[in-house]
């Protein structure tokens, strides 16, 4: 029986309206993978603040090898031994991987250059392979995410957790990095891996613990795990994994790109002769890690890029680089930042639905707003797409993430949409919201409009797409109807490998 | 000959003030902080430094003291912008402008029973000139290979990273304005102690600005400072110079440092110098904002 290194026991956090945290027991034990398992709100993140010293607990006793501790800060939390490798890595991007990982630990004269060794020696121990004098903003997110492990290993870290560790990752990088969790674990560490990917959880983990509204709902072995199982504790209902879509109804092409080049903010070539079509009626999923071109190829459909080269045409027409005009084509963008892009925060629900329409009646009249017309398209709005808002006049900084999306595809769908930029539609959204925009998303489809959706969940892709098309450094493999390519054959074309010939034949 | 080498003693005795004054300012800014303040800081420098070597008027004062003086009253002015851009998280610009402000005013009503009084135990100005160059190539060694400088730069560029790492960023903030505070002081005692030693209300005649544009233009490199300034030295010389020669009416002369400020940043813009800036400068920090 291994010894228990980590026990929470009551732990509750109360913020203003809500309980986070609902007298949560935990208990970790050395050398395991303690799976949390939850959906967004579930209170994950605040347990996990809690564990690193961000927040302090309203209630309960948190001990560490039987003693109890007061956690106070991350540093405090690293020196008892409990590292955080965080969803977002907080890694200082101009500097190499020595001096990120020097910091705060590094000796007086040359820190980074005397922690090279150092970091060549654990990497070796736990193929973490990084390279120590690389600068961390030429990282892949893979490899960022090992310099988060290995600096928590380098402080001596015993308990380590993991928040969606896999969220950014391509399924090759999550296999990597499933393999290092398997070195830490037989090593003797014990870690704490945050999912809500039932899958991987069932992949990984020893023990699972689901948490749902706060609470802990199920303690279980994975052994005796199964996902529907899973899935029933963490939403509280048994769940469908099926999308149901109707029969796709595909029309004659919408989209035509030819040739498409473009550079990205930088300078650099991000897009390198990208050609596709989109018909009406269909989904096309653009899969990828972030930063392969998926960002310039969507501000160059919708305008606010300009292209180097090639030809874009919607329905015959060019396309032209002027988002207001493209809007009135029928081009609707839902960006891939809602809160930045997407709306302005401090604005109410009613003008972040105007955004598009201002300059028109019955928005507009001459060169006064009508407000009586806004509040009433509002209404109309926030009711057809079910906006959880107190009222129109709410900032929309205070509504939910999904409601945000929500408001965003109002505005964006309230024109006659015909191509649909979806970028992330359902990135960080819970299970509910993710269905409803889903939902929303296909109803235009069957309404003739075509849905270009870029996403890095390639389960939500497999589940929306008609085809699927895999952007690497900036070129387009692709597009490849959905059933001719399993999920491991796209987790290669994004990591730049080519498929075995004769297979996936482009559509 | 003859020429060139005064004109080279003359950008020398430019430069050293210029470079003192940026090289604090490349310090703060590295750890995330703008100070437009400097030029403010270097009147009140100028004038503590003068005020402690007037002594009773005899020119008795003790040079040391005046220096250190100097330095002081700098840190002592930097510390009311630190209070307002770390603290209080204000607009860093708009609290380095008024540094400004508040440092030209003071330093110009206290100075006035010093003003048309000679200083009699003038200082050298080598020793200035040297060890600002030596300050230059220990800064740059400073920030690129100890600890010091790692945090240093890790505050400028990603607050919440030294953060969670346990480092105390109000602190080293704190720390980094008062050097800049410090230098910028020296360099004003540069000016009233060696390069022209007496006190005049406005005697830094806006070398305070061009130091805070030299940061941008050497892309915050203590190294690359030194060059830059030797450099602004030789035109603010060749500004002198060209003065007395010419028709052109001293006013354009005296608005030249700034509008070579202006031409040498949309250079610099062009060579996207920018993208060197430090990540998080002029970004106020506050625990939880990730």
């Amino acid at each position: 029986m291994a010894s228990t290194i980590l026990q929470l026991s009551g732990i509750t956090k109360r913020f203003p309206g809500v309980v986070a945290n609902d007298r949560v027991d935990l208990e970790l034990k050395e050398g395991e993978v303690l799976a949390l398992l939850g959906e967004n709100g579930a209170g994950k993140s605040t347990l996990v603040s809690i564990l690193y010293g961000l927040y302090r607990p309203d209630e309960g006793e948190i001990r560490i090898e039987g003693q109890p501790v007061q956690i106070a800060s991350p540093a405090h939390a690293l020196r008892l031994g409990i590292g955080l490798v965080p969803q977002h890595p907080l890694l200082v991007g101009r500097h190499t991987v020595a001096e990120n990982l020097a910091l705060g630990v590094g000796r007086f004269w040359f820190p980074a250059q005397r922690m090279v060794p150092l970091i060549e020696q654990l990497a070796r121990s736990y193929g973490l392979e990084v390279d120590p004098h690389a600068r961390v903003h030429q990282l892949s997110p893979g490899e960022k995410q090992r310099i988060e492990i290995l600096r928590a290993l380098l402080r001596g870290a015993r308990v380590l957790i993991l928040d969606e560790p896999t969220s950014v990752l391509t399924p090759l990088e999550a296999e990597a990095l499933f393999r290092v969790m398997r070195e830490l674990r037989s090593a003797g560490k014990s870690l704490i891996f945050i999912s809500h990917k039932l899958d991987e959880v069932l992949a990984i983990a020893d023990r699972v613990s689901v948490l749902r509204r706060g609470k802990v709902v199920g303690e279980l072995p994975v052994a005796e795990a199964t996902k529907p199982r899973l899935a029933e504790l963490m939403v509280g209902r048994s769940v469908s994994f099926e999308r149901k879509r109707a029969e796709p109804r595909l029309g004659p092409a919408l989209l035509e790109v030819r040739g498409l080049q473009a550079r990205s903010s930088r300078g650099l070539p991000a897009l390198r002769d990208v050609s596709f079509s989109l018909r009406q009626g269909e989904v096309l999923g653009v899969a990828g890690v972030a930063g392969n071109g998926q960002s310039e190829l969507v501000e160059v459909l919708s305008g606010l890029r300009r292209a180097e080269a090639g030809t874009l045409s919607l329905e015959g027409k060019p396309l032209v680089p002027d988002p207001a005009r493209l809007f009135e084509m029928g081009v609707a963008h839902i960006p891939e930042d809602r809160i930045r892009m997407g709306t302005v925060p401090p604005m109410p629900v009613s003008e972040n639905l105007a955004l598009r329409e201002y300059r028109k009646p019955p928005l507009a009249r001459g060169f006064f707003r009508d407000l009586a017309a806004y509040e009433q398209r509002a209404k109309a709005q926030v009711q057809q797409y079910a906006i959880a808002t107190p009222s129109p006049s709410t900032p929309t900084r205070l509504l939910s993430g999904g409601n945000i999306q929500k408001v965003i595809l109002a505005r964006e769908l309230a024109g006659s949409a015909r191509l649909i930029l979806a970028v992330h539609p359902t990135y960080g959204l819970d299970v509910g919201a993710t269905e409803q925009v889903h939902q929303i998303l296909l109803e235009k489809t069957y309404q003739g409009a075509g849905v270009l959706l870029v996403s890095e969940d390639l389960d939500e892709i497999l589940a929306l797409a008609d085809r699927v098309a895999v952007l690497y450094q900036g070129r387009l493999q692709g597009p490849f109807e959905v059933g001719s390519l399993t999920r491991e054959e796209i987790g290669l074309l994004m990591t730049g490998s080519s498929l075995p010939t004769g297979q996936g034949g482009a559509a | 000959m003859e020429e060139i080498w005064n004109a080279l003693g003359r950008a020398l005795s430019f430069g050293t003030p210029l470079l003192l004054a940026s090289l604090g300012a490349v310090i703060n800014e590295r750890a995330g902080v703008v100070n437009l303040g400097v030029e403010g800081m270097m009147a009140v420098g100028a004038l503590a430094g003068f005020a402690v070597a007037y002594g009773s008027g005899a020119g008795d004062g003790n040079l040391y003291f005046a220096v250190a003086a100097a330095a002081g009253a700098g840190v002592l002015a930097s510390l009311l912008h630190a209070f307002a851009a770390i603290t209080l998280r204000a607009n860093q610009f708009v609290s380095g402008l008024a540094l400004t402000m508040i440092g030209l005013g003071v330093a110009g009503l206290l100075g006035k029973r010093f003003e048309g009084f000679p200083l009699f135990n003038q200082a050298p100005e080598w020793p200035f000139t040297v060890g600002v160059v030596l300050l230059a190539l220990g800064l740059a060694f400073v920030l690129a290979y100890t600890r010091l400088g790692l945090v240093l730069r890790s505050v400028g560029e990603n607050p919440a990273a030294a953060d969670a790492l346990g480092i105390d960023v109000v602190r080293v903030r704190y720390l980094a304005v008062a050097f800049g505070g410090a230098l910028a002081g020296l360099a004003g005692a540069f000016l009233s102690l060696a390069y022209r030693p007496s006190w005049t209300d406005g005697m830094t005649v806006g070398l305070g600005w061009i130091a805070v544009a030299l940061v941008i233009f050497v892309g915050w490199s203590p190294l690359r400072a030194i060059g830059g300034a030797v450099f602004f030295g030789l035109l603010y010389y060749l500004q002198f110079r060209l003065q007395g020669q010419s028709g052109i009416p001293t006013e354009f002369f005296a608005a030249m440092p700034y509008l070579l400020v202006i031409v040498v940043l949309a250079l610099a813009g062009l060579r996207r110098v920018q993208g060197a800036a430090p990540e998080a400068l002029g970004q106020p920090y506050q625990r939880g904002e990730r």
